[in-house]
């Protein structure tokens, strides 16, 4: 995983509630093996029609969204399914931050293990965000704040592991490879569920 | 004394492996469970850094999301799918993890066959790269959907960084009636307290009319913790279920079965253990419920109309109902019952154990399917389909008119072949109605698989307590 930076970008902005992971990706889309070509697939089936071209009016797919690295949507973002394939979706498209009022769990531990970082704001400024299309925001995890146009910053929580990861760009894994000698020590004084397994 | 516990924090407690200051849990994990989809990416992690899996013993596979319900001797012929099926079984095969396949005889839908294989157990962890591993909660076990990454660490290390979640107590009392069905309890407790109400906790289900409940049902009810936007939910075991798990596969036996025993009557909730947050159901003034819109919170009792956007006031949540309504074609203020319908689908994790399909053939014995509708009943498992067939269910569905298919997640997540066409309604008794989620352009009711079956005769949305010679 990439290190975590500050950057500077417009917003993409999607003001409905509840957008579901099978929104993001339909599920006929997850027989792949692989992560390739999942950005193409991101919203497939608000952003192109039935015969596969993209719909004009969907914001995906007008010029100015090309180049935005933040997703501004409703609460409850990314509800529904644990497919990881979600944030693949998200971050391939090029989306590097999800602004929202509040996150689904899954959804929101998923993104934060593939360098898409979820970013909660009050009611207020999500309001102010939907307001102001075009505005030119900053997102700076290591000081956890988003920063609008005319400087007020606006302080977001991010769990502190979570964070550390992002920011130095490892992944939990390699954490928790190092405690081998816990898990073994667990694994040595547990023995009762585990043979029952056994059958 | 020390401090009473509810269930939850019991088992929390119970598997942690480690905790430091700055960092979430280490949580050790009694059960993976993995499946085609969610899993190929985490292999191919693992084959990248050189890793092998930590306990093949404590891991099992089966296919259901990708694979056809059609008749076993045909092939795969999405060859994507098939693709990934092959996938599965070659990481099987490589990592050492015992795999039920597409052509096994215990195959099936992963949340029915762990507990029915006796793999799922009180007091244990449970995962799988899936949000409806919930469902394994029903044996009082902490049961939770994760992510690839997540699928890839438990591979690897059988453990997981957590960090401990709120306790949620959903108080059921009074007694269902005739023609209320546990999926009724758990859309209703969604309709109540939303789909996002849940988030950051687990559900503890109890009271009387969750103890009173088979734990066919007590499954479809936690297996829809998730629609309220809990990753998990609990029921505490009891004697129903030790008698459900006394005997299958994989249940321990003689002297380790009482020692298991006397150890899981150890884990219901300490009398005085206070939980974060608490909501209460009474289950006797339940109706039927049916969905109407585009996620599961969206339900009302089947007697009742489809809500009113323009009465609420303006905002996203109104913008949203508007569009749900857009969406499904439907006309505020009318009743859903009598609303035409094309397909009824009889399956999934929620709804394909054996007493939902004894549920659904109550109905259609000795009646017709409509003509206008296909009706397509999906066991959950190679077995169930077995046991169904044993006591001639098969035969009902058949001579009603409907399909009776092979094991499989099918049109729950329409990616097998098994989908909506465009426009289309269903009623379904699987667990989520998202825009598109049973087909593209396809428009889902959620319900029991008594008011799915009662539909499927008159073809159109129907109170199964209104059908004629039906309580």
């Amino acid at each position: 995983m990439e290190k975590f930076t500050a950057f500077e970008s417009t917003a993409v902005l999607l003001p409905i509630d509840n957008i579901d992971t099978d929104q993001i990706i339909p599920a006929r889309f997850l027989k792949t093996i692989t992560k390739d070509g999942l950005g193409d697939q991101l919203f497939y089936d608000w952003r192109y029609d039935a015969s596969g071209a993209p719909k004009a009016d969907f914001v995906l797919n007008k010029a100015e969204s090309k180049q935005a690295q933040i997703l501004v949507a409703g609460d409850n973002f990314g509800c529904g399914s644990s497919r990881e394939h979600a944030p693949w979706a998200l971050t391939q498209y090029g989306f590097r931050a999800v602004v929202g009022t509040s996150f689904a769990d899954i959804f929101k531990g998923n993104s934060l293990k593939n360098g898409l970082l979820p970013i909660v704001v009050p009611a207020d400024v999500h309001a102010w965000l939907f307001e102001n299309p075009g505005a030119v925001l900053r997102v700076d995890l290591a000081a956890q704040t988003l920063v609008l146009p005319d400087g007020r910053k606006v302080e977001f929580p991010v769990d502190a592991f979570a964070k550390h990861c992002m920011l130095e760009g490892v992944d939990e894994l390699g954490y928790v490879l190092q405690q081998a000698d816990a898990i073994s020590a667990y694994e040595a004084s547990h023995a009762a569920p585990i043979n029952t397994l056994q059958g | 004394m020390s401090k009473p516990r509810t269930i939850i924090e019991k088992v929390w407690d119970a598997h942690l492996v480690s905790e430091r200051a700055g960092a979430p849990a280490l949580l050790f994990i009694d059960l993976h469970l993995v499946h085609e989809v969610t899993s190929p990416q985490a292999f191919a992690g693992l084959r990248e850094r050189g890793l092998r899996l930590r306990r093949p013993d404590l891991t099992f596979a089966t296919v259901d999301h990708s694979t056809p319900t059609t008749p076993r001797t045909l092939p795969i012929v999405d060859q994507i799918a098939a693709t990934q099926v092959a996938q599965l079984e070659a990481n099987a095969r490589d990592f050492g993890i015992p795999y039920f396949g597409f052509q096994n005889h215990n195959q099936g839908i992963v949340h029915v066959i762990g507990p029915e294989q006796g793999l799922t157990q009180p007091g244990m962890t449970v995962v799988c790269g899936d949000s409806h591993t919930a469902t394994h909660g029903a044996f009082g076990a902490l049961a939770f959907g994760i992510g690839t990454s997540e699928v890839e660490m438990v591979l690897a290390t059988q453990c997981l960084p957590q960090r401990p979640s709120k306790t949620f107590e959903v108080r059921v009392d009074g007694r269902l009636r005739p023609g209320v069905a546990a999926k009724d309890i758990i859309l209703a407790m969604i309709a109540k307290i939303g789909i996002a109400g849940g988030t950051g906790c687990v559900f503890e289900y109890r009271g009387s009319a969750i103890g009173a409940l088979s734990m066919d049902e007590r499954m479809t009810v936690c297996n829809m913790s998730i629609e309220a936007g809990a990753r998990a939910g609990m029921i505490a075991p009891d004697q129903t279920t030790y008698d459900y798990i006394a005997g299958r596969n994989f249940a321990p036996k003689g002297a380790v079965w009482d020692a298991a025993v006397a150890r899981w009557s150890q884990l219901p909730t300490d009398d005085g253990a206070v939980y974060d947050k608490s909501v209460t159901i009474d289950a006797s003034s339940l109706e039927p419920m049916i969905t109407f819109g585009t996620n599961p919170g969206m339900g009302i009792p089947i007697t009742g109309a489809v809500p009113d956007p323009s009465t609420m006031p303006a905002g996203v949540e109104r913008e949203s109902l508007a569009k749900a309504l857009r969406y499904m074609d439907l006309e505020a203020g009318k009743p859903l019952a009598g609303h035409r319908i094309d397909v009824v689908f009889i399956g999934s994790c929620t709804n394909s154990r054996i007493s939902d399909l004894r549920a659904a053939a109550s109905v259609l014995k000795g009646r017709k399917v409509s003509p206008k509708v296909r009706v397509m009943v999906v066991p959950g498992s190679q077995n169930i389909k077995r046991q169904a067939e044993a006591e001639g269910l098969d035969q009902i569905f058949k001579d009603a008119g409907a399909e009776w298919r092979e094991a499989g997640c099918s049109m729950c997540i329409a990616m097998n072949g098994d989908q909506l066409e465009p426009g289309q309604y269903s009623v379904s008794t699987s667990n989520r109605n998202f825009e598109g989620r049973q087909g593209k352009g396809g428009r889902t009711f959620l319900a029991s698989p008594l008011t799915a079956a009662a539909s499927a005769v008159t073809g159109v949305v129907t109170d199964v307590r209104a059908l004629p010679g039906k309580v």
